[in-house]
């Protein structure tokens, strides 16, 4: 249902430019492998439980749990985004205790436990790489006190797992270009550089890519 | 959130938001609108969903052994730092108030000339956030300019040639673009104007007085 709010993408102007710091694209590390798609449906609602664990009884076991799936993924977002090997160390230590720290503040009627996640991880990633402020839009009204409705949230769940699945089930071509745009610090522009396609294709790409996931979630 | 938005942020925008690609002063223009605007605020959510999937998929590097004791210490030795309340008393929504504070009169303006005033916010320095005042029936200065700008209207409206921006309308114009916007309706307009480059002002006596004021 979220996916559905995606619009195609609208006229496009010039992309903008980024002055943020050194990075190293195409960086991988001996011990990366790739963590292939179907996420069973226990495990996807195993860790918004967890970090309900976390907030609710600052469960130790829980939080384990949900660093040994999530730290060695967020290391790999952060690795492609062009930091070393002992920054994103050092990072994906601070992403998941902030996780710790703000688990009161996961809605998980509004997004799944990744998804949140991310957030945070990108916004370490902006914080530490490139040294900027993150302005964040206020939040609503209706804040994480409520209890949450365990209907909408396993629906929420099983939705991220099945836009996984999703993206997954994308031609090649697309996938990695909305990789490239997710995890790799660059401007579509950038972009255009790095690959050698042009700039046209890249965006066409990406919205096809979009549309694609758009129409996998209907 | 205010119903009547009719100019939004575009998809490409919204997702480069999303991503953490975009320069602080663009991401505080994008940061406001969504807090007035549940349409963008859904399709943001929608671009970080897609941000979640990829990272629950993304290939993975292991950590060193050691990696979650010293995280558990990490933790124990941080400070507690409560969080922010979810709504400040303010006129203005909460992304910006982080910068100038949580009202339109509290704002240091510098006027620029025929009556318009501006405050530059401070931010990273590879685009330019400023607040811009507009007495009614008056244009800003004639410009163009090299890359993106935006301009959200906090206060009052303006139109150029062809459409009207009314509060919470976001105008994302790019360099061919030779506009005129007018404060409108009577009143002053109070606009955030975000800009890639620094504008070029078409008539000489801007351009002459644009490196002075920074405009």
């Amino acid at each position: 249902m979220m996916l559905v709010e995606i619009q195609p993408i609208r006229h496009q102007s010039s992309p903008l430019r980024k002055a943020c710091g050194t990075r190293h694209s195409g960086e991988t590390s001996s011990n990366e492998c790739r963590s292939v798609g179907k996420k069973t449906r226990n495990e996807v609602e195993t860790w918004a439980r967890d970090l309900e664990l976390i907030k609710v009884n600052q469960d130790v076991k829980a939080f384990e749990r949900l660093f040994n799936s999530f730290a060695p993924k967020i290391k790999g977002f952060l690795m492609k985004s062009g930091t070393d090997n002992a920054m994103a160390e050092e990072c994906v230590q601070e992403v998941m205790s902030t996780i710790w720290n703000k688990a009161h503040l996961f809605d998980p009627t509004r997004a799944s436990a990744s998804t949140w996640i991310f957030t945070i991880a990108r916004n370490k990633k902006i914080d530490a790489i490139r040294k900027q402020k993150r302005p964040e839009p206020e939040d609503l009204g209706w804040g994480p006190e409520h209890e949450p409705d365990q209907e909408a949230v396993i629906g929420l769940q099983q939705e991220t797992a099945k836009l996984g699945q999703a993206i997954e089930n994308l031609p090649e071509k697309q996938r990695f270009l909305l990789e490239r745009a997710y995890f790799s610090d660059m401007s579509h522009s950038e972009i255009a550089a790095e690959t050698g396609l042009p700039l046209g294709t890249i965006k066409s790409r990406i919205r096809l890519a979009l549309d694609r996931l758009r129409h996998s979630m209907k | 959130m205010i119903d009547s938005i009719k100019h939004h942020v575009s998809d490409d925008l919204l997702m480069a938001y999303s991503t953490g690609n975009l320069p602080e002063a663009f991401s505080i223009a994008v940061a406001t609108h969504v807090s007035m605007c549940d349409i963008c605020r859904s399709t943001l959510e929608s671009f970080n969903a897609v941000g979640g999937a990829l990272l629950e998929n993304n290939s993975t590097v292991a950590m060193s052994d050691n990696a979650f004791a010293r995280t558990l210490d990490k933790i124990k030795s941080m400070p507690v730092v409560p969080d922010k309340p979810t709504k400040i008393q303010s006129d203005l929504p909460a992304p910006l108030t982080d910068y100038i504070g949580r009202s339109l009169a509290q704002i240091n303006w510098q006027p620029i000339g025929m009556g318009v005033k501006q405050s530059i916010l401070t931010t990273s320095t590879e685009a330019t956030a400023r607040l811009l005042y507009i007495p009614p029936g008056t244009e800003v200065p004639d410009h163009s300019h090299d890359g993106i700008e935006m301009t959200l209207v906090l206060d009052g409206a303006f139109a150029d040639e062809n459409e009207y921006f009314a509060k919470g309308d976001i105008e994302i114009a790019d360099g061919s673009t030779n506009h005129t916007p007018v404060a409108t309706d009577g009143r002053p307009c109070i606009c955030l104007a975000v800009t890639e480059a620094p504008l070029k002002f078409r008539k000489v006596f801007h351009r002459l007085i644009q490196p002075l004021m920074r405009i």
